[in-house]
């Protein structure tokens, strides 16, 4: 049988960073993936990756006040303080591993600023930073020699009681099922944006990872928290980089008025993300846009860095919405971007299952509490990537694999896999069942929510799980059956949508992500806490942890 | 807007035939891509349908095929602007690479090929201890090389790989040209010697034809025939001409900076050496069959008219720029 000390699930950023961590940690490590490494959702991190280098006069501690600040107080400054210390180093690995980073004039590591921060501090190969790191990420695995299990998606995991034995894996090009036996398992899945819709997320993003963890027994935490990203593009709502406004870029209305200066007067456009998002959301309510858009003006940067620092996103702005940022504003609209909340882990990205771990966006560790800053979510992969894959291969040296009966698993897993293509045609399609989760998402889920809509969603999405029940596949082929896949990820997506509604229902109050209409003011009294939510006989059952506060305390928010 | 979506179809589950044609009629927005129209096809149509795609921005290199018989990615191809007057846009998988199904190809000799030129920086000397000091003009070239997605277009329309299959392609060599471009790679003066010499190899930078096909389908602007062609000048620039590669180019310029022509006659000679009787035996039935249909090159080569003017010409740009 196919077995390794250290199973890394995803190979993007994080799960990249992680097996090579743990390989070199000594672990017989491999890696396995739905698609090829490259094609990792990390791809479409554009803006930067933030560090505080001393050297440069900065200081990681405001750094991580900043990004403390930015989570509206629900981040763990323990963690925090780990991930902003680790920057420095992080970034300078990086940079030896090949990322060609823009420079400055003394051809030392350039930045650019980014939201919520008071310094610039965001390195960044021009707006493509994402893919940039991602296949350099991907050069040090091919040098690595790890082996990669490409195109193979985990079906199931397998468990002794709760201790992790292995995973059951469909090989995509045949067709055929796999049990591969773990000590330990890595979930570096990323998020679970595409169950709202729109998003800026690529379509493999469902949260796999997220749904196989909460149904091993592994506590989801901080699922209220989605992140709206200010600027996604009118129609498709693919992502236009906040470097276009860390550039310097502004936002304007439909009369042309910079109206950031209403909410944050200091930070104008690069405000946290929550707070610029809440700002578009109640100028467009108030009909101060035009077709549900407002602009993103680029107009005074010049051609010359616009193409030399945002050539992408110009790119991206012509191709889907006809549009052509040195000539003219874009239209743009905040849109579903990110989750903060995740597979709830500790500093060493180890989860309460034995032998779970996690790292990356599928995971909370949390650094990034009620809203993450920009630039924040890269150095997130990199470091609890590297932690985790560090932690898994040393805790995996004092472990024995655990026996399981490999052909019994794999005919079971067969057998529930042939029941699903084996359904009727009863004329439902999973697309329609992800299209509905989606929209109710998208309405009651937003940047801003209410009891009435929120209960909505909940009332929903058990008759969405007992449509997904019956729902058909209509490809019965064995090889490449992406119509089979579409339809085991949708199972995940549901549990995530009904996790993240749970957790958001509960929390009465507004903070970061968090917006209520009927409990629209933070109240650190009862809800400075992190919700957690797990898998319990009737559903999802919450929990409540503790924040972690080191050194600073809790004040009101402003930009 | 109305749509007729012409798709090739191969599916290995059912045995024969080899692939068919299957057309799909369906309504999409104006702005929509060929990605979305394939998409909304899988929803809604034919679950049957298989093809990779994930960003729908350009960026994660999934969803290379050919449409209407050139590379593109689907989602950065306007559907509207695809169609003929028929209405109808063709999608096929991308060439070069084996069918999997559908509109999905075998990408192992893809990568096995990336693998091969060793795609992980490798600096001779030891690492400093902040950052490699480094100009920002270098790293925007090296930039628009590392834009490369990987999405295989450059590889699927190349066609000495049509020919020759042993050929590193486009992509790879790109990409090995991002390394021996680096600064940080290969000695302290970022010459990267080792590569280089792998690099001159048969299947590699001189097998190119210089067809332009990469340079025309490639989505992201990395222009790969540009990096081969720039990696030939890195090779001769170490004195790296022992090939036959590196002797036609020398002896192209040589002829034509001459005489202002091509000397067809003594190209294939100069380029596999006066001396090596093996190679030039392999030439008398190419050199017969010239004969007899009258195509043999003239036994004296003549210069052009006006020969010193293009003499000064290569004078002009052998000259160091200002």
């Amino acid at each position: 049988m196919l077995e390794h000390d250290v199973l890394v699930i995803g190979a993007g950023l994080a799960g990249m960073r992680a097996a090579i961590a743990a390989q070199a940690g000594g672990a017989n490590t491999a890696i396995i993936s739905k698609v090829h490494p490259v094609r990792s959702h990390s791809n479409a991190a554009q803006g930067g990756i933030n560090a505080a280098l001393t050297d440069r006069g900065d200081d990681w501690e405001e750094h991580a006040y900043d990004t403390i600040k930015g989570s509206d107080f629900l981040g763990d400054q323990d963690a925090i303080e780990i991930m902003c210390q680790a920057a420095g180093d992080s970034l300078i690995d990086l940079e030896h591993m090949g990322v060609t980073f823009n420079r400055d004039d003394e051809g030392k590591l350039g930045t650019r600023a980014f939201g919520g921060q008071r310094r610039a501090r965001t390195f960044f190969v021009g707006d493509f930073t994402g893919q940039a790191m991602l296949h350099v990420m991907f050069e040090q695995l091919v040098k690595s020699g790890i082996r990669s299990y490409e195109e193979w998606f985990v079906t199931s995991l397998i468990q002794d009681g709760e201790q992790v034995a292995g995973v059951l894996a469909l090989e995509i090009r045949t067709g055929q099922l796999h049990a591969i036996r773990a000590k330990t398992v890595i979930f570096c899945t990323g998020g679970c944006g595409r169950l709202f819709e729109p998003s800026t997320n690529a379509l493999i993003v469902t949260g796999d990872g997220m749904g196989l963890a909460y149904n091993a027994g592994a506590r989801l935490m901080d699922m209220e928290m989605v992140q709206y990203h200010p600027t996604t593009l009118a129609g498709s709502g693919v992502l236009i980089s906040e470097a276009a406004r860390g550039e310097g870029a502004f936002l304007r209305d439909r009369n042309g008025d910079r109206f950031m200066e209403k909410y944050a007067p200091n930070m104008m456009e690069l405000a946290s993300r929550d707070v610029v998002s809440r700002a578009e959301q109640t100028e467009i309510d108030a009909g101060n846009g035009v077709d549900g858009c407002l602009f993103l003006d680029c107009t005074h940067l010049g051609e010359a860095l616009i193409l030399e620092k945002l050539s992408q996103i110009r790119e991206i702005g012509i191709d889907l919405a006809g549009a052509d940022m040195i000539k003219e504003p874009i239209p743009i609209r905040p849109g579903m971007h990110y989750i903060m909340g995740g597979i709830k882990t500790d500093i060493d990205g180890l989860t309460n299952v034995p032998g779970i771990y996690a790292a990356g966006e599928c995971a909370n560790v949390s650094v990034h509490g009620g809203n993450r800053l920009g630039a924040n979510s890269l150095l997130d992969t990199i470091v609890f990537g590297e932690r985790s894959g560090n932690h898994a291969a040393s805790a995996s040296r004092d472990m024995d694999f655990i026996e399981f009966n490999e052909d019994e698993a794999v005919r079971k897993e067969e057998a529930r896999i042939q029941a699903m293509l084996d359904r009727p045609d009863n004329g439902d399609r999973w697309g329609s069942i992800r299209q509905a989760l989606g929209d109710t998402m998208n309405k009651n889920i937003a940047v801003y929510r209410n009891q009435a809509g929120m209960e909505e969603t909940l009332r929903l999405i058990p008759e969405l799980k007992a449509r997904y029940a019956q729902v058909p596949v209509h490809n019965k082929g064995r090889v490449f059956n992406t119509d089979l896949v579409f339809a085991l990820e949708l199972g995940y997506m549901l549990d995530c949508g009904e996790a993240i509604a749970v957790s958001a229902l509960e929390r009465k109050e507004s903070r970061g992500a968090q917006a209520r209409t009927d409990f629209p003011t933070r109240d650190d009294e009862n809800w400075l806490k992190h919700i957690t939510v797990t898998r319990g006989e009737e559903g999802p059952e919450l929990g409540y942890l503790p924040v972690t506060i080191t050194k600073w305390t809790p004040e009101e928010r402003k930009y | 807007m109305d749509v007729k979506v012409n798709i090739r179809r191969y599916d290995p589950d059912a045995g024969a035939p080899a692939s068919f044609w299957q057309e799909f009629s369906l309504a999409v927005p104006e702005t929509a891509t060929v990605l979305d129209a394939l998409i909304q096809i899988r929803e809604e149509m034919d679950g049957t349908l298989s093809l990779r795609c994930s960003c729908r921005s350009a960026i994660c290199g999934s969803c290379a095929m050919r449409v209407n018989g050139h590379a593109v990615l689907a989602c950065k191809t306007r559907a509207s602007e695809s169609l003929n007057s028929e209405g109808v846009v063709t999608v096929e998988p991308a060439g070069n690479m084996p069918v999997v199904k559908d509109l999905v190809v075998d990408f192992d000799t893809f990568w096995d090929k990336i693998r091969a030129v060793e795609p992980y920086l490798q600096p001779q000397g030891p690492e400093p201890e902040g950052e490699y000091i480094a100009s920002n003009e270098s790293m925007l070239h090296l930039s628009s090389v590392t834009a490369c997605i990987m999405c295989g277009a450059c590889v699927s329309d190349c066609t000495v790989l049509e020919v020759d299959p042993t050929f590193l392609g486009p992509a790879a060599l790109a990409k090995a040209y991002r390394f021996t471009a680096d600064p940080r790679d290969g000695d302290a003066a970022g010459v990267s010697q080792r590569r280089l010499e792998q690099l001159s190899l048969p299947s590699g930078m001189w097998d190119c034809t210089r067809c332009n096909e990469c340079v025309q389908v490639c989505p992201k602007g990395v222009a790969p025939m540009d990096r081969i062609m720039a990696l030939r000048e890195q090779a001769i620039s170490l004195g790296l001409g022992d090939n036959n590669g590196a002797r036609h180019a020398e002896a192209f310029t040589e002829s034509v900076a001459h005489s202002g022509r091509l000397d067809e006659l003594r190209l294939p000679v100069k380029t596999v050496g006066m001396f090596n009787l093996p190679a030039l035996f392999s030439f008398l039935p190419v050199g017969l069959r010239a004969m007899t249909h009258g195509k043999l090159p003239p036994l004296v080569h003549k210069s052009v008219e006006n020969v010193q003017s293009v003499r000064r010409l290569f004078s002009k740009v052998s000259q160091p720029p200002k």
